[in-house]
């Protein structure tokens, strides 16, 4: 009969492969590990909580990511052809049940456990106290409306949008509500403040984005979504977009700025003057 | 209108003469097999070639090239790039190769068929796809240019027309009519696989013997059978918002370069995510399942052992394609969707990695213990395994929607998806079609030639992917045209250089590959024997390349499971599945 | 390590009886000697019953796109009914018992009368169709045009998605009046069978689009 022989390179091939894997197994928990590419430190609480859910599950998924790679380099090298019969079996029932158990618990689990994280996010509403910003996104820059000393924001209508004459976001000069408004291309907060953002959108969906926070949520036309966090620590920090909105996506770009509650005021009020 | 179904009359069958009716407008789903794995192979040489001259102008922004106007690409060219590469590997690689394509070669072959159930039918969807890929490539050369909204074509970018960008004119619309044209095409072969498979058994072919390549065909096609519907209804929808002024997508209230956007209101643009995702989610299954059926038959082959678990394999199979259409809010945790439902999405989607966890621990099983031969078919196979398990558990990180709040629309997705369907789907169809060219053509691939196709390819995907990983962990969105804007992106710029320079060492290993193939045809070593891998299904019982009605005539009976390698007391190392057992030669 | 064959294993029993598998003929079959097996019968039931399974999907997409816009928004004005629509669901209604009584005149081998029932059912599936076209002219009469509000766009784009697949029907109806059965692979009355399942399925997917229409509207 016409049986192959084992390939003479059986050996060199397996061991390659086998190499190969452990390497890159290595290399990539080693980049992990060592975080060579990391993100920047969290600024919120809730940062912190995603961060360690983030390290749960990164541990997780790294033991199973080793145990795999090295599992199947193992089984390729020491089950290739050297002359060797194979074994017949056509599977366990009891190890079948056993990790699929495992497996269910664990991913489950895994899943059961990041709620709490999200729940902080977006089961609890913003505390009536929490700074209102609106943030308008459009093709392709942010603006920030602050609702001023009367804590209420005025009427836009789309015709009067002109960002030419220095009307973005199409404030109405009509409402009186609106003439305390303060609208900033840039982001600023109070540190340790809540704050309450109502994420809109003037064409086609956005994505508010800042690495610190920890936090995005897309700006889709037509809708009103709120998302509220407290940011704990000063500097100035990226604020990007995060959902394709056409050309000018990737420069779609502004900051968020941190500031004492002091720093905070006298921006406000630098602004509102800017904006008479 | 006449059908000949089965190509003929009653009783006896002639193969078809002449060059349109044998090669063109053939019903033969053997020369339709390789007529969708030819546009699947110029689909992805197109595909790699827009993905090259993404990563030419990701990695050197700010270089000019010859062949640009200006001597810069600009931010449409780069987004049209974009979207056409990820639509045409989508959809004329992924959803046609590895289904289309080895499904309609070797399905009825499998199963002891001598065709599939409607012939013609099968005709029509090969032609209707490539009716569907002419339309999606004019897209380049209208007015415009090609679409700028990424593969998922999210309203109100992709509804608005011109207005909201370039290539959002007739691109876009070519777009949609191009993907309408391929939804008809695909539900006409899903019909045909399933009926086939049902119906077209022949005796012995139970079930529980059907070769684990022929149930990943199987629960493919009913994916696709129940998806392509919704995709196409959304592509309807989106259709009518651009040119007849509905406004199923479009809120109102729109401002677009200072101008109002007053004919459209009142609609939401996570309708179309909601249609277009409930679609979405099971195409990836459909991209990756044929991949996880070919690799699993492989293995088994190539370690000269039953596959580890059969049962549970297919358990694992049917659980990921029901679980498959319960898990699609997952790709819109951050869209504004109920984050209560987003939970509940979360925990399902959790879930759908336990089958999948269940393949990979019986793969392992399936090697363990055995007498593994590394050929070409099986070093593509084992690289699906370990590409499949590096791809599958970042899966587990973007699952969760709280981690996801960072990693969303980031190029850690980027990394996720491109390692399970740019690259573990791509190993299983290198690993079937080293496994079967000789079966198709008669020819062997060139082992030599093709082992160094694999250690480029297997060494430069991870070199291409991981990385992407650590982009998306330092904050990099992802369908940016450049780092040029922001600093904390510019900082990442080596790891850009990096993954270029590594795409085009493996872009250019794929040229390797081609000339295999089209070398192999002509002067590849002879495949003499029937079955030349001493395997045991079907297809290893019949000449190669086989007859035009694949048994010659006869119709063969199964005896045994597909997978009776090293059974004890029996003298060789396999057992086909049609062999008689008086036939099975006893060990001394 | 004592290994033993595997047993085959029926997990789903779909036209196969037994344990060990039964031959895959219908009643076509010729026998397995000498020429290709013709597809078994059962094969175009299965066909339908798929292709059937994908028209619900895509209706089911429109229905919910439906119900979720409708929820969405306050521009949803009432579609008025067309009155003639009531008239074309008499007439779908209708033709699906001409059309179960043109299959038992096939049945009972009364050939004329079978044509002539076919025949009615035919042209009542073309006056459904021209129905809804006046339907159309109605709506229309009334300013409710495709774009003019989303109850409006539902109702044009639901019955012209009817009436697309129902076209299909009336093609199918054609084709069984005017094929040459001799050389097929399935017969007249195989035909007529698959015709009127999906005739009869056209037919309830018409009430539960004019239910959801009317509730909805």
């Amino acid at each position: 009969m016409q049986r192959r022989p084992s390939e003479r390179g059986s050996t060199s091939i397996a061991f390659a492969l086998a190499a190969f894997i452990i390497a890159m197994t290595v290399v990539t928990v080693y980049i992990f590990w060592a975080k060579i590419w990391w993100f920047p430190p969290a600024i919120t609480n809730i940062g912190h909580e995603i961060d360690d859910q983030f390290a749960r599950t990164l541990l997780i998924t790294g033991i199973v990511f080793v145990a795999a790679q090295f599992g199947l380099a193992y089984a390729v090298f020491r089950f290739r052809d050297h002359g060797q019969k194979a074994t017949y079996f056509e599977g366990n029932n009891t190890l079948e049940i056993v990790w699929t158990l495992a497996t269910v618990v664990l991913f489950v689990g895994l899943g059961l456990y990041a709620r709490n994280a999200w729940a902080q996010v977006h089961f609890t509403d913003a505390s009536p106290s929490a700074i209102p910003i609106e943030v308008t996104g459009q093709q392709f820059a942010w603006n920030f409306r602050y609702a001023g000393p009367d804590g209420k924001f005025g009427r836009t209508k789309p015709e009067l949008v002109s960002a030419s004459t220095g009307n973005p976001i199409g404030l109405d000069p009509t409402d009186p509500v609106g003439k305390d408004d303060i609208v900033s291309p840039v982001m600023a907060v109070p540190v340790g403040r809540e704050v309450d953002l109502i994420l809109k959108s003037q064409d086609v969906t956005h994505s508010f984005f800042v690495r610190e926070l920890r936090l995005k949520q897309d700006a889709v036309p037509g809708m009103e979504i709120h998302m509220h966090f407290t940011a704990d620590d000063p500097g100035t920090y990226d604020l990007v977009c995060a959902e394709l909105c056409g050309l000018g996506h990737y420069r779609m770009h502004t900051t968020l700025t941190v500031m004492s509650e002091a720093d905070y005021e006298k921006w406000l009020t630098e602004q509102e003057a800017a904006n008479q | 209108m006449v059908t000949h179904e089965n190509g003929g009359g009653h009783g006896h069958h002639e193969p078809p003469s002449g060059f349109i009716r044998k090669y063109i407008f053939s019903v033969d789903h053997k020369v339709i097999g390789i007529q969708y794995l030819c546009l699947a192979l110029f689909s992805v040489f197109v595909g790699m070639a827009l993905s090259a001259l993404m990563r030419l102008h990701l990695g050197w922004p700010l270089a000019h090239w010859w062949f640009f106007k200006g001597g810069l690409m600009t931010p449409e060219q780069y987004l049209a790039l974009m979207t056409m590469h990820g639509t045409i590997m989508v959809f004329m690689v992924l959803t046609t190769a590895p289904q289309s394509g080895f499904g309609n070669y070797f399905l009825p072959i499998q199963i002891g068929a001598a065709d599939m159930a409607f012939p013609v039918l099968n005709m029509l969807s090969f032609w209707t796809t490539f009716v569907s890929l002419v339309v999606m490539i004019a897209a380049f050369f209208v007015t415009g240019g090609a679409p700028i909204g990424g593969w998922t074509s999210y309203p109100p970018l992709s509804a608005l027309g011109e207005m909201a960008g370039p290539g959002q004119g007739a691109g876009e619309t070519l777009w949609i009519v191009g993907l309408a044209i391929f939804c008809g095409a695909s539900l006409m072969g899903a019909l045909n696989f399933i009926t086939t498979l049902i119906d077209l058994r022949v005796k012995g072919m139970t079930l529980g013997r059907l070769p684990l390549t022929c149930w990943t065909w199987f629960v493919t096609a009913i994916l696709g059978l129940l998806a392509f519907g919704v995709l196409l209804a959304a592509c309807i929808l989106l259709l009518l918002d651009r040119v007849a002024g509905t406004s199923f997508f479009i809120p109102g209230g729109l401002v677009i370069t200072d101008q109002v956007v007053t004919w459209h209101k009142g609609g939401s643009p996570l309708l179309w995510q909601h249609l277009f995702w409930f679609f979405g989610h099971p195409e990836v299954y459909i991209a990756i399942l044929p991949g996880m059926g070919v690799a699993s038959h492989l293995l088994s082959t190539f370690s000269r052992k039953p596959v580890f678990g059969y049962r549970a394999m297919v358990a694992a199979i049917c659980g990921i394609g029901f679980l498959g259409f319960c898990v699609w809010g997952h790709h819109m945790f951050i869209s504004g969707m109920s984050p209560y439902s987003a939970f509940a999405f979360s925990i399902l989607t959790m879930t759908i990695g336990v089958p999948s966890a269940i393949k990979t621990f019986n793969w392992l099983g399936t090697l363990w213990g055995g007498k593994i031969t590394f050929n070409c078919a099986m070093l593509f196979a084992l690289g699906f395994v370990s590409l499949f398990v590096s791809g599958g558990l970042s899966g587990l990180f973007l699952a969760q929607p709280s981690l996801d709040l960072y990693l969303h629309d980031a190029y850690f997705v980027v990394a996720h998806f491109h390692l399970i369907m740019g690259v573990a789907a791509i190993f299983g169809m290198f690993a079937g079609m080293y496994f079967w060219f000789p079966k198709m053509f008669g020819r062997f691939l060139n082992e030599t030639i093709g082992k160094i196709h694999f250690w480029f390819t297997f060494i430069g995907v991870y070199c291409i992917f991981m990385p992407m990983h650590f982009l998306g962990l330092a904050g990099h969105p992802r369908r940016y045209f450049d780092t040029t804007a922001v600093d904390y992106l510019q900082k990442l710029q080596p790891v850009h250089v990096f993954i270029s320079i590594a795409a085009f060492i493996t872009i250019g290993a794929q040229f390797i590959f081609l000339f295999n193939f089209f070398w192999s045809l002509f002067w590849g070593k002879e495949a003499k024997e029937e079955n030349p891998w001493h395997a045991t299904t079907l297809e290893w019982s019949i000449p190669s390349p086989p007859p035009h009605d694949n048994f010659g005539g006869h119709e063969p009976v199964v005896y045994h499971g597909p997978y009776e390698f090293s059974v004890p007391g029996a003298a060789d190392d396999y057992i086909p599945q049609h062999l008689a057992p008086e036939l099975v030669r006893k060990a001394e | 390590m004592p290994g033993t064959v595997i047993d085959d294993i029926e997990i789903i029993d779909a036209g196969h009886g037994g344990g060990t598998g039964t031959p895959a003929g219908g009643d076509d079959d010729s026998g397995s000697s000498g020429g290709r097996k013709p597809v078994p019968r059962r094969a175009y039931f299965t066909a339908l019953q798929l292709g059937l399974a994908a028209i619900v999907m895509f209706f089911m997409a429109l229905a919910s796109s439906y119900i979720v816009r409708k929820g969405l928004g306050n521009d949803w004005q009432r579609t008025p009914m067309p009155p003639v629509v009531w008239f074309n669901t008499a007439i779908l209604l209708i033709s699906s018992g001409t059309i179960i009584l043109a299959r038992r005149k096939l049945d009972g081998k009364d050939r004329d009368a079978f044509r002539t029932w076919w025949w009615v059912t035919t042209g009542l599936g073309l006056l459904f169709l021209a129905g809804q076209i006046v339907a159309w002219r109605q709506l229309a009469a009334e300013g409710m045009m495709l774009a003019t509000n989303p109850s409006s766009s539902f109702f044009y784009l639901l019955t012209a998605a009817h009436g697309a697949h129902l076209a299909g029907g009336i093609v199918a109806l054609f084709y069984v009046t005017f094929r040459q059965w001799k050389r097929s692979r399935i017969s007249q009355a195989t035909a007529a069978e698959l015709t009127s399942i999906y005739w009869h399925f056209m037919d309830g997917l018409w009430v539960f689009l004019l239910v959801l229409l009317t509730l909805g509207r």
